[in-house]
């Protein structure tokens, strides 16, 4: 495909819905890995269940698409903390092997139980028709769904970023990040922070898989392909930092898109050689510390 | 100030025994290698089985090289498998070579060659940085493979793999006994060299590294070297197993870099115990038993059950069975006046 | 002569904060000197300079009078600085044994070798127990670290610290937390040392630093305050008030 200006747009609009994807799911994985420094593998497996739990509500239960996202980001990231405070907890202290292994067998269970509920093939969903179709835009039209994606996640976004900046919990968690141990001897409550950090970036992994299934796709596989693509946005946004997460986001997502117009055979590369390059220079990810 | 042997207090002479005496085999050890000799008559008709436990023993005590004694964790092990594997493949279906010694020496020269430059530049890193990095190389290899699918086949396989008759005279059975007893001798030669690995001094600074690296830094100990050895000794003894892999099938995907074959090394390791030889042994068994037991009724039972497993493990018995062998060993061992 | 160890204008920031402050010190061979100061004074992160743990932000280390500020820990290490830590650094997992053959064995390349047993290392063996005799230590040779109650496991570190045949051997609280019995071990020890080898020891202990200490130097804020013998810094009035001072509250 030849890169004219239209290519480039549509590059840049893709991308940009695509990194928005990344970016809401990726979110809460990096906030946790960086307050508590829990690898969280089973984090690809909440974001399926999101997806599977929005396909059962709109499909089964006749719930609309829009408030099936909130339904699923309330129900997921709850059950999220019933995880938490019963298996997670217990390896705050282990290695880093422990906790892989436990996620890993966690995430093995989720696939193997929606595989069997819905089958291992990929699945659909009918969005309400006023997300469906194009959008004019002057010169040229963009698909509705990609432009509503990138509203949820500007609004997401700017949401985040003022907890974060502008209340008392965003500056707890931006301290217990910094440094756990000062925090917590100043009186802040680092695991109930973590707690209700991890419930929230569990939720939002719901609904970014819930949005996940018009724009990528759903299948059980999903599970483990795209939690490589999250880890490779936190890794490279460096741990615990939401600016980070974003610019990963952006960086993997419009690199990865430019990759698969450019080159549809091998696409599939530019998102890890970028990933790596990055990773190589700065081990820490571009925002993360020492 | 020597001492000289005439000399040596009694807790010198305990100390010295103890070190000097550490890598004499025990009878023990024969164990493992006795039932592996046993299922060959009790199990004739499960052979082609029986290989597959010991090519996944051979590439499970690759990574307990690194993970249990040196204590990296990496999640790419399976990219040296696959460099193995179609090393032999690629011989045989585009250049028509099939004999299988020479084969084995070649997949571990390219796998080899592999772990020493990604070891190089990899382990500088730790943590999620190394998780990821490892991970993504296994991938890149696997987007390369299926890039050039005219070559290397792709995610279909290789086409018209052949392997010659071992030393030119033992032509391979339907009920592959002698791919059987071909797997158990490379693995026992190449679990031999391991052995003596880890009970040599470079294995003393590989636990030393384990245990405390920063220590290690403060003794003098070039480290990075240290680990960089290890691991392209590592990435060595995995081509071999994936080179077995190929000859024992006489077929090979790119199926082979799946992150599957790397987790289920590391859950062979953790059901058996890590850092321990044997480990690699137990885990092995019980892994390869349980995937083919389960997923007779579903690959989705298998999957949920090895999860289920790897939690429990995790939880309750994190050492893996020799762990918990030690334990009841030392519950024995107590009740003593 | 060239000194054994010294360090000219060493200095070290972390962002806006200045831990080490335009530090000039140096060690003669067979130097008995001791470093005080008052706790956060930076006496610790001035071993962690020395040895390499961190790198300054200006200034430079020399060993026997060759620059190794750009050399990483390990080669220090090996060109002949060694420390014990504040904090244990010991291989816990493993037996008294193995944690100071590892030391001699680093030491003497038979790490390298990855085919022949360790137990064949016959000399590394004979060594390591010498080292361990020397600290009292033969009894426990066969009993994991994480075992050892912890007077003894700071007896280990300054085995393995010995195992290294250093020329420079830097002591960070030696004697901290070793119950009153045993740290007279200590400092039979530390007299006992090869007088070739310069030794820097920090101590809180007044009676340990001026039992074993030639010349002192009181750290302040990361910068020196002063150095001198013993008697000169016990007469000083500003060392006194800054440090000696603690001690009378303390009573």
């Amino acid at each position: 495909m030849s890169l004219n200006l239209n290519t480039i747009i549509s590059i840049l609009f893709d991308g940009l819905a695509y990194a928005m994807f990344l970016f809401i799911v990726s979110v809460g994985l990096s906030v946790t890995m960086g307050l508590m420094g829990f690898v969280n593998l089973a984090h690809g497996a909440f974001a399926m269940a999101g997806g599977y739990l929005v396909l059962t509500l709109t499909r089964s239960w006749g719930v609309p698409f829009l408030p099936s996202l909130v339904i699923v980001f309330l129900v997921v990231g709850a059950v999220s903390v019933i995880f938490e405070r019963t298996l997670y907890a217990r390896l705050y202290r282990a290695t880093e092997l422990d906790q892989v292994l436990l996620t890993i067998g966690l995430a093995f269970m989720a696939i193997a139980g929606f595989t069997y509920f819905y089958g291992p093939s990929p699945q659909s969903i009918r969005l309400p028709s006023y997300l469906t179709g194009q959008i004019e835009g002057g010169f040229r039209s963009f698909p509705t769904y990609r432009v509503f994606i990138i509203a949820v996640g500007v609004v997401l976004i700017a949401a985040l970023w003022y907890v974060f900046e502008r209340t008392n919990i965003g500056a707890k968690i931006r301290a217990a990040v910094d440094n756990r141990r000062m925090a917590q001897s100043i009186g802040i409550d680092v695991d109930r922070l973590f707690t209700l950090t991890f419930g929230i970036g569990s939720g939002l992994a719901a609904l970014g898989g819930g949005l996940a299934i018009q724009l990528v796709g759903l299948s059980p596989s999903f599970a483990l392909i795209y939690l490589v693509f999250f880890l490779l946005v936190v890794a490279v946004g460096g741990l615990g930092s939401f600016k980070g997460t974003l610019v990963a986001a952006l960086i993997l997502g419009i690199f990865d898109t430019a990759g698969k117009y450019l080159y549809a055979d091998a696409g599939g590369f530019f998102i890890y050689a970028i990933a790596m390059a990055i990773l190589l220079i700065r081990p820490a990810g571009l925002y993360g510390r020492e | 100030m020597a001492v000289s042997d005439a000399s040596l207090a009694p807790a010198h002479a305990r100390a010295v025994t103890w070190l000097t005496t550490r890598h004499h085999w025990r009878w023990a050890e024969a164990l493992p290698w006795l039932i592996a000799i046993a299922a060959y008559f009790v199990f004739p008709d499960r052979m082609t089985f029986g290989s597959q436990v010991l090519i996944m023993v051979l590439f499970a005590l690759s990574l307990d090289l690194i993970l249990g004694y040196a204590g990296i964790v990496t999640l790419g092990q399976a990219a040296f498998f696959g460099l193995g594997a179609y090393t032999v493949g690629l011989l045989s279906a585009r250049l028509g070579y099939g004999e299988p010694i020479s084969g084995l020496f070649a997949a571990a020269a390219v796998a080899a060659v592999a772990g020493f430059l990604s070891g190089l530049v990899l382990l500088r890193y730790r943590g999620l940085a190394l998780l990821v990095l490892t991970l993504s190389t296994t991938i890149l290899l696997q987007e390369v493979g299926n890039l050039f699918k005219d070559f290397t086949g792709g995610y279909d396989g290789i086409p018209g793999i052949t392997i010659w008759p071992l030393f030119g005279v033992f032509d391979y059975d339907l009920y592959g006994h002698t791919n059987y007893i071909y797997c158990g001798v490379v693995l026992f030669v190449l679990f031999y060299v391991v052995r003596r690995i880890v009970y040599s001094p470079f294995g003393e600074a590989l636990a030393g590294i384990r245990e405390n690296v920063n220590r290690m830094h403060a003794i003098g100990s070039p480290v990075r070297w240290r680990l960089v050895i290890v691991y392209t000794i590592a990435a060595a003894i995995s081509g071999v197993s994936g080179a077995l892999f190929t000859q024992t099938n006489a077929y090979a995907t790119l199926g082979v870099f799946d992150f599957d074959r790397s987790a289920g090394v590391m859950i062979i390791l953790i059901l058996g115990g890590t850092g321990r030889l044997y480990g690699a042994f137990a885990g092995g068994v019980i892994y390869m038993l349980l995937e083919d037991y389960l997923s007779k009724a579903s690959p989705e039972f298998w999957q949920f059950g090895i999860g289920f497993v790897l939690v429990l493990v995790v939880l309750f018995a994190r050492r893996g069975l020799f762990g918990l062998v030690e334990d009841f060993g030392g519950r024995l061992r107590k009740p003593k006046p | 002569m060239t000194a054994a160890l010294e360090i000219r204008g060493l200095h070290k920031s972390f962002g806006a904060l200045a831990v080490t402050r335009d530090v000039n010190l140096t060690l003669e061979r067979g130097a008995r000197h001791a470093l005080i100061g008052p706790n956060g004074a930076g006496k610790t992160t001035l071993v962690n300079l020395i040895t390499g743990v961190l790198q300054p932000s200006a200034g430079h280390v020399l060993l026997e009078g060759e620059d190794i500020t750009r050399l990483p820990q390990a080669r220090r290490t090996r060109r002949g600085i060694a420390r014990t830590f504040q904090i244990n650094q010991l291989f816990r997992g493993l037996t008294v044994l193995e944690n100071v053959y590892l030391a001699v064995a680093e030491r003497t390349g038979a790490c390298n070798q990855l085919w022949r047993p360790a137990g064949a290392e016959r000399a590394v063996i004979e060594e390591a127990l010498a080292h361990l005799d020397s600290l009292r230590l033969a009894d426990d040779a066969l009993r994991l670290v994480r075992e050892l109650p912890y007077g003894r496991l700071r007896l280990v570190e300054i085995a393995i610290a010995l195992a290294l045949r250093p020329k420079v051997l830097l002591l960070d609280e030696p004697a901290a937390g070793v119950p009153s019995s045993e740290s007279h071990l200590i400092l039979d020890v530390i007299a006992g040392l090869d007088p070739d080898i310069a030794i820097l020891i920090i101590e809180h202990d007044m009676d340990v630093v001026f039992r074993v200490a030639k010349r002192i130097t009181v750290l302040v804020q990361g910068a020196v305050l002063t150095d001198g013998t013993p008697a000169e810094i016990v007469a000083d009035e500003r060392v006194r008030a800054v440090y000696l001072g603690e001690e009378a509250h303390h009573g």
